[in-house]
């Protein structure tokens, strides 16, 4: 199966195909970029295309033509979700590269570039909503040259931006296995130890600063949210949410392109996941007390149930579905338990922003239906974007390959 | 030295004329909306507004068992320590020696997280121009740095607004609470709310009633950003090394795997 690397192959093109020799063999690869078009793919795309045109209305009219943002929710939908949510959902991408290609946990090798490719989509992602929510964007590089230190949006914009960039030098060394330029693979390959160890400080950093976003909003978050720890809270959370996040896109994209999902990496990841969120929920616990709020989550006020919510339902059970061997050892129950994980980590930045805030914001924000339609877009161009990349570049391991390692669990059918 | 100036507010004084408002937009150049009227004191909703950026607000409430009503100058305090400030990324805000809390929309990025930042909720957001702008009062800058007292003062016919060395004006506050014990509640509001604000103001009723946020942290506010964000390089070079180190540690153990051997597109053409 292992077969001595080509570092410079000659490449002879034969009418649509390629053909380079190597050693005494002969690979025929294929060299036409393809992009199935089915009918769900088209209404993706009539998506990106809808937002397309909104957010060039945006542009010209301004905030106030499309949105329900107001002077006391500055910040709604786009940021809520689109940006927060999207980074901690890209969480998967420095999880695993810590997991995979720092402690060199090789097993769960095969899902490693799948979840390098979601997080950079997320991230691309996140910062064109950024780019669209700003009121002067053509003044958007401005921090890098106006130091404003002293903002924790200072340094999310600085490592976003950055670390935006080192996943497309991770992502070039797949790129270039596609693309052939042999001299600038060899250089991001030979560098490559260096992009990993800064592509994990790197977001460790900002998903924790996410959170320390609000740490300015003392009197403002209510206190069940707000906590001196919680950029602890949102980088902890992003992490273990990583493992959820590889679950649910290997199980989808077994199921869209008919493969096996790598079921025995799935199972053997929640340990991490489950054991992570242990710890999270007895600092939560001892946090509250700690700042001696712990009975306002009792008090039947708005806030004190959506945080018993967040807690019981989207914590607390999925801790249960890991733990009992004959849940988290089937598809459905891993599949299950890890959505519960991941809507648990989308619901808490939602009550950070929303829940948390209402109270000491007043007035009233619920988006548009153009912000709903601009926010649909650019996840359906997520969707697509992810498709053409693994039907064009290696991302997802060989389907021997699978089949092979995963011997234990070619019982399990695809029919989920 | 530059003097560091204040204003001392004293809701006792203050007849809601709104003489500070329609000076205020005189000065600053603000032009009213098509449909707005004055005189929304009477009503009790004036709101800041990106071309209002003081209003008068009327409060009802009782004192001694008698139905009371007071007028109450909104605009925004000029914190000593501006948590506005110390939120934007570009150094579009920023605090002056003489005391002002100024905006420079050049800077500005439009993110709005000094709107999230600002524990008294005092910017407005221009949201129906295509490039807009945060806007808020800015202490009459330029009147301020040649040594006058801003607009909004220099209007004020019953004396409600005094303006000078913020030091002065909390001596002065200290003195007229103490003269008249029986009338002031005996606090200062923006003497340690916030970390101390620019803009004070003393009343014969509690300022939770009168629309004030009670709930302002008594010391400045940049400083629990400061308390988290200070460890950024500290962990930065900390977990890089840590990292490196498992990296360098784990990779000796480690089978070598040919990555290009792992991975194929998925051939989406046989694929179902």
């Amino acid at each position: 199966m292992r077969k001595k690397k080509c570092t410079l192959p000659l490449m002879m093109m034969t009418g649509n195909k390629k053909t380079f020799k190597t050693g005494g063999e002969v690979f025929v690869q294929k060299k036409h970029w393809t992009f199935r078009i089915t009918g769900f793919r088209l209404l993706l795309i009539l998506f990106v295309l809808t937002a397309v045109v909104v957010s060039l209305y945006r542009f010209i009219f301004g905030l106030g033509s499309v949105t329900n943002l107001n002077d006391q929710w500055p910040w709604g939908l786009w940021i809520g979700f689109d940006l927060l949510c999207g980074i901690a959902l890209a969480g998967g991408g420095f999880s695993t590269a810590l997991i995979v290609h720092v402690l060199h946990k090789e097993k769960y090798l095969p899902i490693a570039r799948a979840a390098l490719l979601t997080s950079l989509i997320g991230y691309i992602i996140a910062l064109v909503s950024l780019f669209l929510d700003i009121g002067r964007w053509y003044n958007f590089w401005r921090p890098f040259f106006f130091w404003g230190y002293h903002s924790v949006l200072f340094e999310v914009f600085w490592c976003i931006s950055l670390y935006t960039i080192v996943q497309i030098m991770e992502f070039g060394d797949i790129f270039f296995e596609r693309v052939r330029f042999p001299s600038l693979k060899r250089i991001l390959h030979a560098t490559i130890p260096f992009w990993l160890i800064i592509g994990i400080v790197l977001p460790t950093l900002h998903q924790s600063s996410l959170g320390s976003l609000y740490v300015i909003a003392v009197n403002r978050l209510d206190p069940l949210w707000w906590s001196m720890l919680i950029p602890f809270f949102f980088v902890w959370s992003a992490f273990f949410l990583g493992p959820a996040m590889v679950t649910i896109e290997g199980t989808l994209a077994a199921r869209a392109y008919g493969r096996v999902p790598e079921m025995p990496v799935f199972s053997s990841l929640t340990k991490v996941t489950m054991w992570m969120m242990i710890v999270y929920l007895a600092v939560k616990v001892i946090d509250l007390n700690y700042r001696g709020v712990f009975t306002q989550a009792f008090n039947g006020s708005l806030e004190s149930n959506m945080f018993l919510i967040e807690m019981i339902v989207f914590v607390l059970l999925p801790i249960v579905m890991y733990a009992v061997p004959s849940i988290r050892n089937k598809l459905w129950g891993v599949f299950t338990a890890s959505v519960l994980v991941v809507a648990g980590v989308v619901f808490n930045r939602m009550n950070v922003v929303f829940t948390g805030m209402a109270k000491s914001a007043g007035g009233h924000y619920f988006p548009t239906e153009w912000e709903i339609l601009i926010t649909i877009g650019m996840w359906s161009a997520l969707i697509l974007i992810y498709c053409f990349v693994v039907e064009n570049f290696p991302i997802l391991p060989k389907e021997d390959l699978v089949s092979h390692e995963s011997g234990m669990a070619s019982g399990q059918t695809v029919n989920i | 030295m530059t003097r560091n100036m204040g204003a001392l507010v004293d809701i006792t004084k203050c007849i809601g004329c709104e003489s500070c408002v329609v000076a205020c937009r005189l000065y600053n150049g603000l032009e009213p909306g098509q449909d707005e009227e004055y005189g929304t004191a009477r009503d009790g909703n004036a709101e800041l507004a990106p071309n209002k950026w003081t209003v008068v607000r009327s409060c009802r409430t009782e004192k001694n068992g008698k139905q009371i009503r007071r007028f109450v100058k909104q605009q925004c305090f000029h914190c000593l320590e501006p948590a506005c400030a110390s939120a934007c990324f570009a150094k579009a805000l920023q605090k002056t020696p003489a005391g002002p809390v100024v905006y420079n929309e050049k800077l500005c990025v439009g993110c709005r997280y000094c709107m999230i930042a600002c524990p008294f909720g005092i910017l407005r957001f221009e949201w129906d121009k295509p490039f807009p702008r945060v806007l808020k009062c800015q202490m009459c800058l330029g009147r301020v740095t040649d040594g006058q007292m801003p607009a909004c003062a220099a209007a004020c016919p019953t004396g409600a607004i005094t303006f000078g060395d913020r030091d002065k004006m909390v001596e002065e506050a200290k003195n007229r609470l103490a003269a008249n014990p029986d009338l002031y509640t005996g606090q200062i509001y923006g003497l340690k709310d916030a970390g101390g604000t620019s803009w004070l103001y003393i009343s014969d009723a509690p300022f939770e009633q009168l629309g004030f946020r009670t709930d302002v942290p008594q010391k400045p506010i940049p400083e629990y950003t400061w308390q988290v964000l200070r460890w950024t390089p500290f962990i930065f070079v900390g977990w890089g090394a840590l990292l490196t180190g498992m990296y360098l540690y784990t990779k000796r153990r480690a089978g070598v795997h040919e990555e290009e051997e792992m991975y194929a597109a998925v051939d989406d053409d046989d694929g179902k």
